[in-house]
């Protein structure tokens, strides 16, 4: 058992898969000696050797068709997209062969592969390093789309994302990275994908989030506690496909739901969730359900990146607005 | 100043267009007939299925088809040259490949028919199937090969583009990867002069397609992609080298694409009838027969007996294609996940239910 940072639990997570699974591969850009730009392959590549731990050319879509071209050959690839803002080139293969092989072969070929790319904003990154749009590859079909929120989010839903059999894209928000330690213990229990994780418990509003956002979130709650107010937190975790059931069920209790998210709000995975509320829990609510998004904007350089961002303040605005209605 | 790499592409030709023997030396299969007629064979049938192919497009029994005319000697050439456990990785009018590799010509017809299970083919399991994004399939012939390279198996793969797709960025990316991670692989530019409308010209003013293997550390030659002997012998070594650890080679294949570049495309639009007419005297098939009735292993009653043969087995395949079971409506949702989400299964089950009711436009 150790007390670790989310980054470092990715990096147990990947040390635990390469040393019980010889299929298992990490691949890109610097993850080698160098043990990723921001460590999360620290000494991976010295433990397993550079057979198990390659360094690539700088080649986005060459990393990612070679991912796809590993997995249909029986290895599990677990390759790093340097930072989300660069996963572009290897959006055509991501989209147009990983989630797509399974059922363009009828299951005879499969694609059992990671992409980790480290996203978001709040680390005062130059541009192209900061923006959420993991609305963009949840709106694929045949995607599985994680991004954990704790050290030991990450550690169990990284094992969960290299054991399952479909391509995963797993999302680490890097803000968050090094924000607090937990006891992870490398057990090697994976959490569920495709599930919501209940955070706390509320009885007066549903709050759902995930990422980074889960952190502003909790902060909210505490306040709202202190008003009196209590607020139910989920934690989506994996964006697609979308736990919806656990959101409805929530909500079926509070009557009222705030969706909280950093990417921008037009057609968003929090534009999905307040569709799936009014498709199916309408007849819950007691007020309009509320996003509080990243503004519609090209994500600002880092002076104005915090006034882009939502904020416990903003959460607590949105709140505090729809407890008025009764 | 001083020079300190240079460069040079070779050109391989065995066998002329008249069916003459030339260069400096004999390819092993130019004397070993009975390999020859089978591919010979296989070539034809090629061209019989794909005639074919186009007929049933043109009276509405097959969706949009990519022809394969004149690409048939590259096609078998790269198919013969392969061994079972390699890879193949094809862009899609590859036919003659996939055939020597046992897909069947019902499954080509069923994929071109808008049926998925026509990819679920018999040949190879490990092959890819069709790729219609542009260059893509390189980068995936690429992480197979080192699949196969980490696992240290002797096994190859081959991915084809076109001089079209030889523009993209995959295409070059793939490339280096391969030089860079010394690949066991073979990438076979099929040159056919034509990528829809734009000629070979102005996709790029260097005067080989192959000396982009060259910029990417790969040895890169051409051979007359015409010539059945060539492409066979060079592709082979190709593999053989890279089977034995030495690395990936890139082959410039030169050919002409004689049809459209699909049932959808119109190349009177854009090509000169000349040209294609020129183009006749130096198509594959000619001049491999050629060979063969010059050296008595190919007589007109074999021909006949062929031709009779290939129209059988062609008509038994479109037989098959369209006696293919009724692709059930869940079939689209069953294979999008190891196993079905809960939205995706209650979507299933309501197209399903559509399926009962033909007043929502449902078929029984």
């Amino acid at each position: 058992m150790s007390n670790i940072t989310m980054v470092e639990a990715v990096s147990l997570a990947l040390s635990h898969e390469l040393e019980n699974d010889k299929d298992v591969v990490v691949l890109g850009e610097d993850v080698g000696i160098n043990g990723g730009v921001f460590r999360a392959t620290s000494g991976l590549a010295q433990k397993f050797g550079e057979n198990r731990v390659i360094d690539t050319p700088l080649a986005e879509a060459m990393i990612a068709g070679m991912t796809v071209g590993m997995a249909t050959q029986g290895l599990k690839p677990v390759a790093e997209a340097q930072f989300l803002g660069f996963i572009f080139p290897m959006f055509e293969q991501i989209v147009c062969h990983a989630a797509r092989m399974r059922n363009r072969t009828r299951g005879r070929l499969t694609c059992p592969l990671v992409i980790r790319a480290p996203f978001g904003g709040g680390i005062h990154a130059p541009e192209h390093h900061s923006e959420s749009i993991e609305s963009m590859f949840a709106h694929t079909p045949g995607l599985r789309v994680v991004i954990p929120s704790s050290p030991t989010r990450a550690y169990g839903l990284l094992l969960a994302a290299i054991r399952d059999p479909d391509p995963v894209l797993f999302l680490e928000p890097k803000r968050i990275y090094r924000l607090n330690k937990e006891e992870v213990i490398d057990d090697g229990e994976e959490l569920p994908l495709d599930m919501c994780f209940e955070l706390r418990e509320g009885n007066d509003i549903t709050l759902v989030t995930w990422g980074s956002m889960v952190k502003e979130t909790l902060e909210a709650a505490d306040q709202l506690a202190t008003q009196g107010i209590s607020a139910e937190v989920i934690d989506v975790a994996t964006v697609s496909p979308l736990d919806m059931d656990t959101i409805l069920e929530s909500v079926k209790k509070t009557g009222r739901c705030v969706i909280i998210q950093e990417a921008v709000q037009h057609c968003s995975v929090g534009s999905e969730i307040a569709a799936g509320l009014a498709d199916k829990g309408l007849y819950s609510l007691i007020a309009p359900v509320k996003r509080v998004s990243g503004y519609d904007v090209i994500m600002p350089l880092f002076k104005l990146e915090k006034k882009y961002m939502p904020s416990v303040e903003r959460i607590l605005m949105a709140v505090n607005k729809i407890m008025e209605v009764s | 100043m001083t020079t300190v790499a240079s460069f040079n592409v070779k050109y391989i030709q065995y066998l002329s267009p008249s069916g003459e023997l030339v260069g400096d030396s004999v390819p092993d299969i130019a004397k070993n007939f009975d390999h020859i007629k089978s591919l010979y064979e296989t070539m034809v049938m090629t061209r019989v299925f794909d005639a074919k192919a186009i007929s049933l497009q043109r009276t509405g029994k097959l969706g949009t088809y990519a022809s394969s005319l004149g690409h048939e000697a590259v096609h078998v050439g790269i198919g013969s040259a392969m061994q079972y456990e390699d890879v193949f990785a094809p862009s899609y009018r590859e036919y003659g490949v996939q055939l020597v590799r046992g897909v069947k010509m019902s499954e080509i017809l069923l994929y071109w028919g808008g049926d998925e299970r026509g990819s679920n083919f018999s040949g190879p399991p490990h092959d890819f199937a069709w790729c219609v994004p542009i260059a893509t399939q390189n980068t995936h012939a690429a992480g197979a090969a080192l699949a196969f390279k980490l696992r240290k198996e002797a096994r190859c793969t081959v991915s084809v583009i076109g001089d079209g797709g030889s523009s993209k960025g995959d295409f070059l990316e793939a490339i280096n990867a391969a030089s860079a991670f010394k690949l066991p692989m073979v990438f076979v530019i099929i040159n056919n002069g034509w990528a829809i409308s734009v000629p070979r010209k102005k996709q790029s003013s260097g005067q080989t397609l192959a000396q982009k293997g060259i910029a990417g550390g790969l040895p890169s030659i051409q051979v007359d992609g015409n010539d059945l002997l060539a492409v066979h012998h060079e592709i082979k070594k190709a593999l053989d080298k890279a089977r034995n650890g030495e690395g990936a080679t890139v082959i410039e294949a030169i050919t002409y694409r004689l049809g459209d570049h699909t049932t959808a495309d119109d190349a009177s639009r854009y090509r000169p009838d000349e040209e294609v007419e020129n183009a006749k005297r130096f198509e594959p098939i000619l001049r491999i027969r050629q060979y063969l009735m010059d050296n008595n292993q190919w007589s007109v009653q074999q021909e006949n007996q062929l031709m009779d043969k290939c129209a059988l087995r062609v008509e038994q395949a479109v037989k098959e294609y369209q006696s293919a079971s009724k692709l059930p409506v869940t079939d689209m949702f069953d294979y999008m996940y190891a196993e079905l989400p809960h939205d995706l299964a209650e979507q299933r089950a309501f197209a399903l239910s559509l399926e009962d009711n033909t007043v929502n436009g449902g078929e029984k």
